[in-house]
């Protein structure tokens, strides 16, 4: 009896750590609306190009960088090689937008 | 079955989608498919930037897009992404319903969402005569967007099936496995959208 005991008190700690980990995603999806909202509001204000453009991917990066890490994981143990792997396809993603951009630069 | 797949409630894993090896190999495996994806995508998206201002006196991308219907598909996708987390919770908490419920609402968000799409192509087409085959911008765009659209396609797809399939069987260490691996395939579309309402939409408008 006592050992059942234990596994039902790991059980309601496994419980109680999913809901932390809830309101971390909550937390970070309030965060990725917020990011939209302000990348919408920056073209819905016309703002120059010269800065909205930049700004606009950073706002991307850091929304993927949360969607990545929180939402798919990446930042949890045992994730090491999915996150090589979305590294190495991040590179490659970097390479052929450039190269098909100054490809047709002229 | 000769494995035993059923989850014993008091002793739950902690991860039931990573407790099997098979759960271990179709996650691995969907990473390593995420990373081709990606390079697909980068191969659209670089396309698409070569090519966004070969119009061939067509509608241009200012002239095309509007800010309205992309920001309620892009409210439509984030937040259909945060109902699977919700489901993703709710299966390592060992409730199957609520599960079956969020994966539920998930797939009415990205069926809204699709529905938008087609209402956007269907308004180009009829109203600027903007096909595939208008110009190398046509192409482009339609190749990138719709290449999106049709993996939204094929994940709801997928988990009207899994749905459907599982419905009287319950959560085991069988079917979490591809439970999860669908919520990671639909965290990767929000990925791509991201971009595609970043590159295409956003930065089309302004230029």
């Amino acid at each position: 009896m006592p050992d059942k005991m234990s596994t039902r008190k790991i059980n309601s700690f496994q419980k109680q750590k999913n809901k932390q980990e809830m309101q971390k995603m909550v937390v970070s999806f309030a965060l990725m609306i917020f990011f939209t909202l302000v990348a919408f509001a920056l073209v819905a204000l016309e703002i120059p190009s010269t800065y909205v453009i930049p700004l606009l991917l950073i706002l991307a990066v850091v929304q993927v960088g949360f969607q990545f890490f929180y939402f798919m994981h990446l930042k949890d143990k045992g994730h090491e090689v999915p996150a090589q792997i979305i590294y190495g396809g991040i590179f490659v993603t970097v390479l052929v937008a450039l190269t098909f951009t100054v490809i047709t630069w002229w | 079955m000769s494995h035993d797949h059923s989850i014993d409630p008091n002793n739950m894993p902690k991860d039931p989608a990573k407790a099997t090896m098979e759960g271990k190999h179709k996650f691995l495996g969907l990473w390593i498919f995420l990373g081709g994806e990606t390079v697909l995508f980068a191969c659209l998206f670089g396309t698409y930037l070569a090519l966004k201002d070969s119009a061939a006196g067509g509608p241009t991308t200012q002239e095309l897009y509007g800010l309205g219907l992309v920001f309620l598909m892009t409210m439509l996708l984030l937040t259909s992404s945060l109902t699977s987390v919700y489901a993703i919770y709710h299966m390592k908490n060992n409730d199957f319903k609520k599960m079956q419920l969020w994966m539920g609402i998930t797939a009415l968000l990205g069926i809204a969402f699709l529905a938008c799409e087609i209402y956007e192509f269907a308004h180009y087409i009829h109203d600027y005569g903007f096909t595939f085959r208008s110009s190398a911008f046509g192409s482009a765009f339609y190749a990138l967007v719709g290449f999106h659209g049709g993996h939204v396609v094929f994940g709801l797809s997928w988990i009207i099936v899994l749905m459907i399939r599982n419905a009287k069987r319950g959560l085991d260490l069988y079917n979490a496995p591809k439970y999860n691996t669908f919520a990671l395939y639909w965290h990767f579309i929000d990925v791509v959208w991201v971009f595609i309402f970043t590159v295409v939409y956003l930065m089309g408008m302004v230029s």
